[in-house]
Formats: structure tokens, C-alpha cells, sequence
């Protein structure tokens, strides 16, 4: 409760701080900058989410401390990093998030429903448990090297199949990821964009995902910021927790491989 | 139906000359094409089997090791200016005002748009125009006065309505949006674009 209440404060000075910054000069500018920079929100859904990941829920009662995201049952430390990657239980390669939706299936008994119809957090409703639970997962990796070896045949076919999604150009625009994310020094509007061809913009960028959004006030992971990119490259909607949007995690983990990983970070 | 008998053209082509490495007239990989009909669906306007329907141009820009100064690049972009339609009556000019509107404007054939959402043009998305617009990206070259630069005569007013019509013809794998050849901006539309590029009283040519 007393978390839920700092958290409303929190979100709505960093709200006035949004709507400040539109309406003001540069000195408001930098006021709005120097306010984000006491601290990041993403810590408190990286708390949340530790303590949900603790909780005992669903129709079989347990916690989610037997989930196995490929470290063992119960390692979160060091897991963010090495992901996606193929998991033998199922024959499969995943990302964290279709990892999460499986361990609440398998170990909670909740259904394929209960963990995919609420992804990410609309305006003004409650904030969505994956955002939480990805959140702390993400923060137990910071600090450590991205790894992402590519030694199992599966995971060469998602990183295979994930470099022509980056490479698709297709629909009313013919854009593609490779559209905004193949150059240096670029913008849209006044938007920077990294160069996925570039190692080192590969790693800071990928580095910082899941972020907290200021435009959003929610901490998003990397299946909604590819959800979005696609919106907006005019694609049709990316189904939740595919295999589509592991492919392309997986290409884009890659070009970042061997980047210290520095998330949840903090975005526009 | 013109998209398929379109691609015969390219196989024909294609046998003639005997083309060598990925040519346009191949589909894309089935299992990549299914991972993708799997993995996205319909929404809004945007339909997921008009989507996989790659042309020509597409299919072309879609390879990772893409050749743009190849045979079959110079091929497409004879077809793309072919394929231009001028205005009829030879009036390229509409009213900049409006045309700066459609080129703030980045709404439209997004999943979350409806059908009856007048798609705009983004151009400040990856252009620099007006100078006091500061929001301005740089995927594209700054249009900053440019009829200024350029003069208005009738061929460049000619030539800057095929680039907007069909950049292909000009950039094989160009960034930039087919607006006339896609359908995205209309005539009335791009002429009004046009105004903002190339009337010199837009504040464009300031």
C-alpha cells in the first residue's frame, strides 16, 4: 500500500516534470533533466516485480522460485544476459518473456490467457505483472556482459531467421528495422537511432532495455518496443510472445554481444 | 492480379538474361514467410496477406547483401520511372499551407489508424523544411529552400514529382515511401506537398 503511494507521487512529479519540460524554455529543459536524474522509477517495478516473483499465486499456489530461465531453478542473477536462448524441457528457443509466460503455466497453473492478455500497462490501469517481473529479472543482469554464444543449432536458426526480419522490407512504406537502424548519426524527428550494424550502438542500445519511458510513465520491455517499431514501420500487429519477435531479440542480442548490459535504463 | 502479371515479367526477364544471385522474381523463404504469418496478424487497415505480398522492389531491397548498382536494380528503377504518373493536366502546384500540414503529419496506415485517418506525408520525420521547424529528422537530405536552390522551372517540378511519386526510380532500396506509386498521399496531396517545396512564396524559399 505504502508502495503503491510512493509510487503515485513519484509518477506524477515525473508527470509535471513531462508536461514542463513541453512548455518552457531550455533552463526548463535542464531543470526536467536534472529531476530524472536523482534516480530512475524503473527501481520500484524492479521491486515490485522481486516481490511478485516471491509470491505464491495461481490455481497450484506457488511462487515462481523453481522457474528455470537457464541458469538452474531459482537463478535470476546473470540470466537477462545470456537470453534468448534454447531450453531442452521444451525443445525451444525463448526469450525472457515467453520463458515468464511458460514457468506461470507450468509452475503456477495459470492459463496461456491469465499470462499473455495484459503485456503491457494502458493509461491509467493497473500496472502489468510482466513489466514488473522483466523489470527485476533485467536488474539482477546489470553490470554483466551480454553472452549470447549461439552453440545450439535453434538458436543459430532464430538468429538466422531474426537477421531477414531486420532485413524485411515490406507494406504501404516499405520500411523495415533496417530503415532507421542502419546508419550513423541519424534521427527521426529529433529522435536519435542507433545503427544496429554498428557493435557498439548494438550494445548501448540493447543494453538499456527494458527502460523506464517517460512518455509513458511505465517501464517497457523489449517485446513492446519492437510491438511499437512494427506499428510504425506499418506491419500488422506482432502477436505477444511469439517466436516472430524471439527471432528478431535474438539477432539484436547478438549484435550486442560481449556489451555491458545497463538496465532498466531510462528513456524519453 | 497487375502485381502477379508483373512478376511473370520479372521471371521471363529473368530466363532470358539468365540472372545470377537473388533475383526478384523468387518468394521469399517459405519457413521466414510462415514465421511471419504466424507471428503478426490483422489489424486496423493493415491486412497480413497484402503485407506478405512482397513486389518486385520488395522482394529486391529485402536481401542483406543487396547489390543496388546491379543489373536487375537498374532494371526496377526503368520499370519504377516508367510506372510514373505525371498530373494530367500538367498543374503540379496546390497550396503549401496545406502541404505543411501533410508533412507534419505521421498518421495513417498504422494498425491503430482507421480507414477514414487521411494519411499524412512525415516528411519532418526524416527531413529538414521550414527552418522554424526545429524537429526535424535526418534519414533524408535538409529541403531547406529547396526551390530556392533549384529554380521552378518545369523540370524540376517534373522530377520532384516522380521522386515523390516513386523514389525507386531515382535510389534503388531509397528509404523513402512510394507515396503516389503505393497509393499512400493523393494527387490533390502531393501537389499540395509540392507547393510547400517549390511555390516561391511557401516559407520553404524564404
Amino acid at each position: 500500500m505504502i508502495r503503491r503511494i510512493v509510487v503515485t507521487v513519484l509518477i506524477s512529479v515525473f508527470w509535471c516534470g513531462q508536461l514542463f519540460a513541453e512548455d518552457e524554455t531550455a533552463a526548463g529543459i535542464q531543470e526536467y533533466r536534472d529531476l530524472l536524474s536523482d534516480g530512475n522509477p524503473a527501481e520500484l517495478w524492479v521491486l515490485s516485480g522481486e516481490e511478485l516473483w516471491f509470491t505464491s499465486v495461481g490455481p497450484k499456489g506457488t511462487s515462481l522460485e523453481t522457474c528455470d530461465l537457464g541458469k538452474g531453478p531459482g537463478v535470476v542473477r546473470g540470466a537477462y544476459v545470456e537470453l534468448p536462448r534454447y531450453f531442452p524441457d521444451v525443445k525451444k528457443v525463448m526469450d525472457l518473456e515467453q520463458r515468464l509466460i511458460h514457468c506461470r503455466m507450468a509452475i503456477q497453473g495459470l492459463s496461456y490467457s491469465d499470462v499473455t492478455s495484459y503485456p503491457f500497462t494502458k493509461t491509467g490501469q493497473e500496472t502489468s505483472e510482466i513489466e514488473m517481473l522483466v523489470a527485476f529479472i533485467a536488474s539482477e543482469s546489470r553490470g554483466m556482459h551480454m553472452n549470447i554464444p549461439l552453440e545450439h543449432a535453434e538458436e543459430q536458426k532464430m538468429f538466422d531467421l531474426g537477421e531477414q526480419i531486420f532485413y524485411f522490407r515490406a507494406g504501404s512504406h516499405d520500411f523495415g528495422c533496417i530503415t532507421c537502424h542502419s546508419g550513423d548519426n541519424r534521427r527521426v524527428r529529433l529522435q536519435e537511432l542507433p545503427n544496429f550494424r554498428n557493435q557498439d550502438q548494438a550494445r548501448k542500445t540493447y543494453g538499456s532495455w527494458p527502460a523506464y519511458r517517460v512518455s509513458a510513465g511505465e517501464v517497457r520491455t523489449m517485446q513492446h518496443r519492437l510491438y511499437d517499431c512494427f506499428r510504425q514501420q506499418r506491419f500488422p500487429e506482432a502477436i505477444y510472445g511469439h517466436d516472430m519477435i524471439t527471432a528478431l531479440i535474438m539477432f539484436l542480442a547478438k549484435s550486442a554481444d560481449g556489451g555491458v548490459y545497463n538496465a532498466p535504463a531510462m528513456k524519453r | 492480379m497487375k502485381i502477379s502479371r508483373l512478376s511473370m515479367v520479372f521471371i521471363a526477364i529473368t530466363l532470358i538474361f539468365g540472372l545470377t544471385g537473388p533475383s526478384a522474381s523468387e518468394d521469399i523463404n517459405p519457413e521466414f514467410k510462415d514465421l511471419l504469418r504466424e507471428g503478426l496478424r490483422t489489424k486496423g487497415s493493415v491486412q497480413l496477406e497484402r503485407f506478405l505480398s512482397l513486389d518486385a522492389t520488395q522482394k529486391f531491397c529485402s536481401d542483406s547483401n543487396v547489390n543496388i548498382n546491379s543489373d536487375e536494380a537498374g532494371q526496377l528503377m526503368s520499370k519504377a520511372l516508367q510506372q510514373i504518373q505525371y498530373p494530367a493536366d500538367g498543374s503540379y502546384l496546390g497550396d503549401w499551407t496545406e502541404g505543411e500540414k501533410i508533412a507534419q503529419s505521421g498518421k495513417g496506415l498504422r494498425f491503430n489508424d482507421t480507414n477514414d485517418t487521411e494519411n499524412g506525408g512525415n516528411c519532418y520525420a526524416c527531413h529538414q523544411i521550414r527552418k522554424d521547424e526545429l524537429a526535424y529528422g535526418t534519414l533524408g537530405p535538409s529541403l531547406y529552400q529547396y526551390g530556392k536552390l533549384r529554380g521552378y522551372s518545369d523540370e524540376v517540378l517534373r522530377y520532384t514529382w516522380a521522386k515523390i511519386f516513386n523514389p525507386q526510380a531515382f535510389l534503388m532500396c531509397s528509404n523513402m515511401p512510394r507515396y503516389g506509386h503505393n497509393g499512400i498521399l493523393t494527387v490533390k496531396q502531393m501537389r499540395n506537398i509540392l507547393a510547400l517545396l517549390l511555390d516561391p512564396q511557401s516559407p520553404v524559399n524564404e
